[in-house]
């Protein structure tokens, strides 16, 4: 499903993805973990296609096609969806009109009709509950005054609504108690599925007792540094990412 | 300008020789003449129109009294009238009023129009209370004062709720002159009653129009009045909107001004509250282009105590466009336990776009919280990606996120349809089809 290639990016012109080559098929749970400023991020960002990262070298794949010069919105299109580390509030815009027009601008670019409203509204009274989401959450504007965790929430609810091929979950542990950690990886498994894929990228070893990934990987300096399969990552949370330090010097 | 000055002062003697000399209002329109005259009108070198200049505006050779056109249909006026609600309608022509478009009532209150209030003696009185008693005494008041005939008069007495808003809308056909009008109305709201009003000034030809309008509206005690102006007219036409309100014990007063038409639009807007416990609420949005240029003037000015006051305006400017607020508060020293607060935000998406604005708080009570800002900035980028990676194209991204930063200002809206209304002119401006509904 995505392939990467020799991965080189920058922001600002500083170099942080150094060659970085990978393969999720479909089906897969890969981590991929790493210290801070390793380029976990930045790795998630140039997948989206965020302007301000720029690639240098390498190729991106995604069900075979090159990435490069694809605008953030047909990669969306396309399948690829990312779980924000920072998601950002926008006042006067409700989350449930939020929603229904992206997934009609989807359906748009697939020459599909809108959404029936019947529909639209099953599927997001199915998806509240499947997050434990109180439907009134909807009515309010995108994240405005949400807490940490309910941010987060919002955004494996954009998941499940918008059903990607590929999911990065960028650090969407960071900010929730454990309770909320439950809630959202066990609807991330709800949605799992043979045709579709997730990346979670993570510090720590928590999210993934209950994501329970195929794949580990670690990245270090804007290069994937050491793969393996899920016991790697307890391994890191046993020794720390110093052991890596040492194990490539 | 001094030629359309000259031309004013000249024609009044005739103007008034076809009213009734012996009536009250000959005397108002004497004395307004004479101010005119002494005050002419306002230029650069006022503070008060430092960022707006009538230069060009006033350049033109203007009909001051349009002759009668053809009639006009409902089909012809039908899209600018909220025209899928039940309302009264106060329409004029050129500077007539048209009985066969409008929908007016005697019954319990008067909604009609200030031709026959200053012509028959039972309003008298009235006229007498209120007529020119809150306006301000500049030269383009004046100006208006001196030739005022026509316009809306609405009077609702004590304890009625009036049971459908009003649309009070001025058509000018102007087939083939440029034309000066100078609507006047007159708006009067007793004790416990409650009224929504629905303003506006349209143009149905490519001539130039230039609309000097003044409104003189009384919010007598805890009177509630929703007052809306939809300023979406052609790219001929210019408005100068002269609005005063005095307000009383317990009244509420909420504006919202629309704006998104004309090529030059100033508004001067005055509120005066006489009394203690009075809210007063104005919100406004403007979205303009091309040349185009909106100026927002207010005036809240607090005499009393713990009342409270709120502004919102909110602005996107594009193209050539430029925009001014010029928001004065002022606060008497008697005027203790004031809450007054002020936010003007706006949106350049064009390198060319200007916007003016300046902020004025003159507080001289200790016991109050007034708070004010200002910004001025381009959309946030990274809201902008965030809905790009939904699947949201950047254009439609784009008009989603300004729909947002307009949207708060329709919050207080209560006629749906007007909402709706606005909310179309809004996805139309921003060049989308929005996917929802409001």
């Amino acid at each position: 499903m995505l392939k990467i290639k020799n991965l080189h990016a920058q922001v600002e012109d500083k170099d942080i993805l150094k060659g970085i080559d990978l393969e999720i098929k479909a089906g897969e749970i890969h981590a991929i973990m790493g210290p801070n400023g390793s380029g976990k991020s930045t790795l998630a960002s140039v997948i989206t296609g965020k302007e301000e990262y720029e690639m240098t070298e390498g190729k991106i794949l995604f069900e075979n096609e090159d990435l490069d010069e694809v605008s953030p919105e047909e990669r969306a299109h396309k399948g690829i969806f990312m779980s924000f580390q920072y998601p950002i509030e926008i006042p006067g815009i409700t989350t449930t009109n939020f929603i229904k027009t992206a997934i009609n601008e989807t359906r748009k670019a697939k020459g599909e009709n809108d959404m029936p409203a019947k529909d639209m509204l099953k599927m997001l009274r199915e998806k509240c509950d499947l997050l434990d989401i109180d439907q009134k959450f909807l009515s309010r504007s995108i994240n405005e005054g949400f807490s940490g965790g309910e941010k987060k929430r919002n955004e494996i609810f954009q998941m499940a609504m918008l059903e990607p091929k590929l999911a990065i979950l960028d650090e969407t542990d960071s900010g929730l108690d454990i309770d909320a950690l439950k809630i959202v990886a066990n609807g991330v498994n709800k949605l799992k599925s043979e045709d579709n894929a997730v990346m979670v990228i993570t510090h720590y070893q928590r999210l993934l007792d209950h994501i329970v990934p195929d794949y580990v990987h670690v990245l270090f300096d804007g290069k994937i540094v050491k793969s393996g399969g899920k016991e790697l990552a307890f391994e890191l949370e046993k020794k720390g990412y110093d052991w890596i330090k040492e194990e490539i010097k | 300008m001094f030629q359309l000055k000259e031309k004013l002062l000249s024609s009044f003697i005739a103007f008034e020789d076809q009213k009734d000399i012996d009536s009250y209002v000959h005397g108002i329109r004497t004395k307004a003449i004479k101010n005119f005259e002494k005050e002419g009108f306002p230029t650069k070198k006022l503070e008060n129109w430092k960022y707006t200049s009538l230069k060009k505006t006033l350049n033109q050779d203007y009909k001051l009294f349009p002759t009668a056109t053809e009639a006009l249909e409902f089909k012809d006026i039908k899209d600018f009238l909220i025209d899928d609600i039940e309302s009264y309608k106060i329409i004029f022509v050129d500077g007539k009023y048209c009985s066969h478009l409008s929908e007016t009532t005697h019954e319990g209150m008067d909604i009609c129009i200030l031709s026959s209030a200053l012509s028959q003696s039972k309003y008298d009185l009235l006229i007498e209370n209120y007529f020119d008693k809150i306006s301000k005494k500049d030269g383009i008041t004046s100006l208006n004062t001196a030739f005022s005939s026509e316009g809306s008069y609405i009077h609702i007495p004590k304890n009625v709720q009036v049971d459908k808003p009003i649309q009070v809308v001025y058509f000018s056909t102007g087939k083939n002159e440029s034309v000066l009008h100078q609507p006047r109305n007159l708006i009067v709201v007793d004790e416990n009653s409650q009224v929504e009003i629905i303003e506006r000034h349209q143009s149905l030809s490519d001539n130039r129009i230039l609309v000097n309008s003044v409104s003189e509206i009384y919010c007598n005690q805890r009177s509630i009045v929703q007052h809306y102006k939809i300023q979406d007219d052609n790219r001929n036409a210019s408005l100068i909107d002269n609005t005063f309100v005095s307000q009383q014990k317990n009244s509420d007063y909420t504006l919202h001004t629309f704006s998104f038409g004309g090529e030059l639009t100033r508004n001067n807007l005055s509120i005066f509250q006489n009394d203690e416990r009075i809210e007063s609420t104005i919100k406004g949005i403007t979205i303009i282009g091309e040349n185009q240029h909106v100026d927002h003037n207010t005036l809240i000015h607090h005499k009393k105590p713990n009342c409270n006051s709120y502004q919102d305006y909110k602005g996107i400017f594009g193209e050539n466009s430029v925009g001014v607020f010029n928001g004065q508060v002022l606060v008497e020293k008697e005027a203790q336990k004031t809450n007054a607060f002020q936010a003007n935000n706006n949106v350049l998406i064009s390198d060319k776009a200007t916007i003016n604005t300046k902020p004025q708080l003159e507080i001289f009570a200790d016991d109050v919280k007034c708070s004010h800002g200002c910004t001025v900035g381009q959309l946030d980028k990274n809201a902008l990606f965030y809905l790009r990676s939904r699947g949201i194209p950047e254009k439609e991204a784009t008009a989603l996120l300004m729909y947002g930063f307009a949207n708060k200002v329709l919050s207080s809206v209560n006629i749906p349809e007007v909402k709706t209304r606005v909310n179309n002119i809004i996805a139309d401006k921003l060049g989308v089809k929005m996917g929802f509904d409001i």
